[in-house]
């Protein structure tokens, strides 16, 4: 996902060698490539460096706002059930003024859960903690409170406007009145799916936008028990079997290596043997295997792209 | 094949660095930047360029995705932590009392009037239909209002309504009912700022909706010749409460007028500069209609003199016609 550059585009035409499968699978991928790399906002800092933002689907958002709303919800009720068993011990007088605060609360949740959140240092609700995403000035500077308020204070129309709508209707006119109103207010609510920064209404007139935020953990190096001497003196691979394969493919490997089980790791292992012609010697287990020939695989890639040469895949031959 | 792999030595000598950065930055998101001792915040611009610097090397010389995402990931969030803001909340409403909201309203002024004409103008309106042919009352609230507040209403029940009886109403029941309309009102008031971006179109209707609401029911009053008295009870929270609707439909109408008449600037960009000025004044109106529901609630309640009424809705006037209009030194940054 993280390749250095965005891809460029490759001629995807069937090449002599290529089996039919082969081709439309590397397709398939480098279209999904393309998608991903439309989603992505290059931010260059004052320093001068690049920073890759991705932009948040509709789809996350989405799901975010669904968790907010159950925390919105859950908080409304926890404190109504608070209120109903504290009403009873009150006067008539005192649990009006009692309902009147929850009143005004039930106001300041509905309409400043988001913003209380979003002033913060984390530029997020819950909801968006939770599946990594952030709110960021879409200029790159800094994220104003200003911002914040009108992001959410257009909120009310994007989805308040719909939901009423939808209520309304009933008799005569008021239905016509009521359907007219929810194409005309349903046009707000999809807004953000037809547009190239999946900006709600909201953040058009803020100037904000939603990008991934994710923490990502620092994994151990692969190529560090590799580089053992006595592993690395047992696999010694010829530089054809180097060229066997590109980046794409090494990114795979990484993928398997850190992340799926010993019967996956023994099916690649066994695929790469075959491709590369290595005979697999006394005690040599799938995983050091593997992890050896990554580490040979990465020096030779890497030693290419400094020398200007990027091998996006096994079928990137020059 | 001994040898290290560059990419590896180069990870080796910086990752030390860097997951130092990523424990500051974990603790300032999570306890807050106060946490965070002298010596980490020193070292914070430090860590970040070299994190910063890091990302850029990587890309070009290693193809570990793990170490390349972990520092795009890094890099972003100190991003944000080195550039964000970093006043706290308390500075922050303080300089919207003092400076923001007074300067979003003063410098929208023509906004305000178009909102102003638009409300009192459904006002008149209503007003001055009312008064030729009752019959408008019921076509303007519809047949089932449900309130007692209508033409056919008796005068001493109409009186009734405007002053607080001894123990005809529960204590708390009306401000309950004033929370209530806080948060219809406040509702209406973002409504009218939010819906301002469509050219302004539904704002101005908004306004002039509720100016004819308000209009009728004034004309009720002023035809059973109650008109000092209900001016007296509407305006003791209705300076504040109008205006504040008002402050509303002007922040509408600025976005309205941003978006429609970019003038040099891209219509986005417009909207955005726009938008930011108006969501301040509609802050400032949920303000103000918490402080006309506290006046509704219990200083209407406790207040049943008509020329103390009259006098609270003067002052009230001044006092916001002077937070808002009254040029004030800019203050030393």
């Amino acid at each position: 996902m993280t390749a250095a550059q965005p891809p460029r585009p490759v001629n995807t035409a069937r090449r002599p060698g290529i089996s039919m499968e082969a081709a439309v699978q590397r397709r398939a991928r480098l279209a999904e490539e393309m998608r991903a790399a439309k989603m992505v906002r290059r931010l260059v800092t004052p320093e001068g460096a690049a920073i890759r933002l991705k932009l948040a689907s509709a789809s996350e958002r989405a799901g975010a706002f669904m968790i907010d709303i159950a925390v919105q919800w859950a908080i409304v009720i926890a404190t109504l059930i608070g209120l109903s068993f504290v009403i009873g011990a009150l006067s008539p007088g005192s649990a009006n003024i009692a309902f009147a605060f929850w009143l005004v609360f039930f106001f300041f949740v509905r309409n400043f859960y988001y913003i209380f959140f979003e002033i913060g240092q984390r530029a997020a609700t819950p909801g968006k903690r939770i599946l990594g995403l952030r709110v960021a000035s879409r200029d790159g500077g800094r994220l104003t409170a200003n911002s914040v308020l009108a992001r959410n204070f257009i909120r009310e129309i994007e989805i308040g406007l719909p939901f009423q709508f939808a209520l309304m209707g009933g008799d005569q006119s008021g239905a016509w009145m009521a359907l007219f109103g929810l194409i005309w207010s349903g046009v707000f609510l999809l807004f953000p799916i037809f547009n190239r920064d999946k900006m709600r209404v909201g953040d058009l007139i803020a100037g904000t936008w939603v990008i991934k935020a994710p923490r990502a953990k620092l994994m151990e190096d692969i190529t560090s028990t590799a580089a053992r001497p006595d592993i690395s003196s047992r696999f010694a691979f010829t530089p054809a079997q180097t060229q066997a394969y590109g980046i794409h493919e090494l990114h795979v490997l990484e993928d398997v290596l850190r992340q799926s089980t010993s019967g996956i790791k023994a099916q690649v292992a066994a695929r790469i043997r075959a491709k590369i012609n290595w005979v697999r010697t006394e005690g040599e287990s799938d995983l050091l295997f593997l992890e050896a020939y990554y580490a040979a695989l990465r020096r030779r890639l890497e030693q290419r792209m400094l020398l200007g040469e990027r091998k996006s895949d096994k079928f990137d031959v020059r | 094949m001994t040898d290290l792999l560059k990419s590896y030595r180069f990870r080796e000598e910086r990752q030390g660095d860097w997951r130092r950065l990523d424990l500051i930055l974990t603790r300032a998101e999570n306890d807050g930047v106060k946490n965070l001792t002298d010596e980490q915040m020193l070292a914070l611009p430090r860590l970040y360029r070299q994190a910063v610097s890091s990302l850029s090397v990587a890309r070009s010389i290693s193809l570990d995705q793990n170490v390349i995402s972990y520092l795009e990931s890094l890099c972003t969030r100190a991003y944000f932590f080195v550039y964000g803001a970093r006043t706290t909340l308390g500075e922050r409403m303080m300089q919207f009392l003092r400076r923001d909201w007074p300067a979003s309203v003063s410098q929208s002024v023509w906004t305000t009037l178009l909102a102003a004409f638009f409300f009192f103008g459904g006002w008149a309106l209503a007003f001055f239909l009312c008064l030729q042919d009752m019959e408008w009352f019921w076509t303007f609230h519809g047949q089932n209002f449900s309130d007692g507040r209508n033409p056919d209403a008796a005068v001493e029940y109409l009186r009734s309504t405007i002053y607080t009886d001894e123990g005809t109403t529960g204590d708390g029941e009306l401000t309950a009912f004033s929370s209530f309309l806080f948060n219809n009102n406040a509702q209406i008031a973002l409504f009218a700022f939010a819906l301002g971006f469509a050219f302004g179109i539904p704002t101005a209707w908004l306004l002039v909706y509720n100016g004819v609401m308000i209009g009728s029911l004034y004309a009720v009053f002023w035809d059973k010749g109650l008109g000092y008295e209900f001016t007296g009870w509407l305006m003791i929270h209705g300076v504040t409460e109008l205006f504040a609707i008002v402050l509303a439909g002007a922040a509408g109408f600025t976005i309205g007028g941003a978006v429609a008449f970019p003038g040099e600037r891209t219509r986005l960009a417009s909207a955005r500069a726009a938008g930011q000025k108006a969501a301040t004044t509609a802050m400032g109106c949920v303000l103000m209609l918490i402080i006309a529901a506290l006046l509704e609630g219990f200083g209407r309640q406790l207040i049943n003199s008509d020329t103390v009424r009259y006098a609270v809705a003067a002052s009230t006037l001044v006092v916001w016609l002077v937070y808002f209009y009254v040029p004030r030194k800019a203050p030393d940054a």
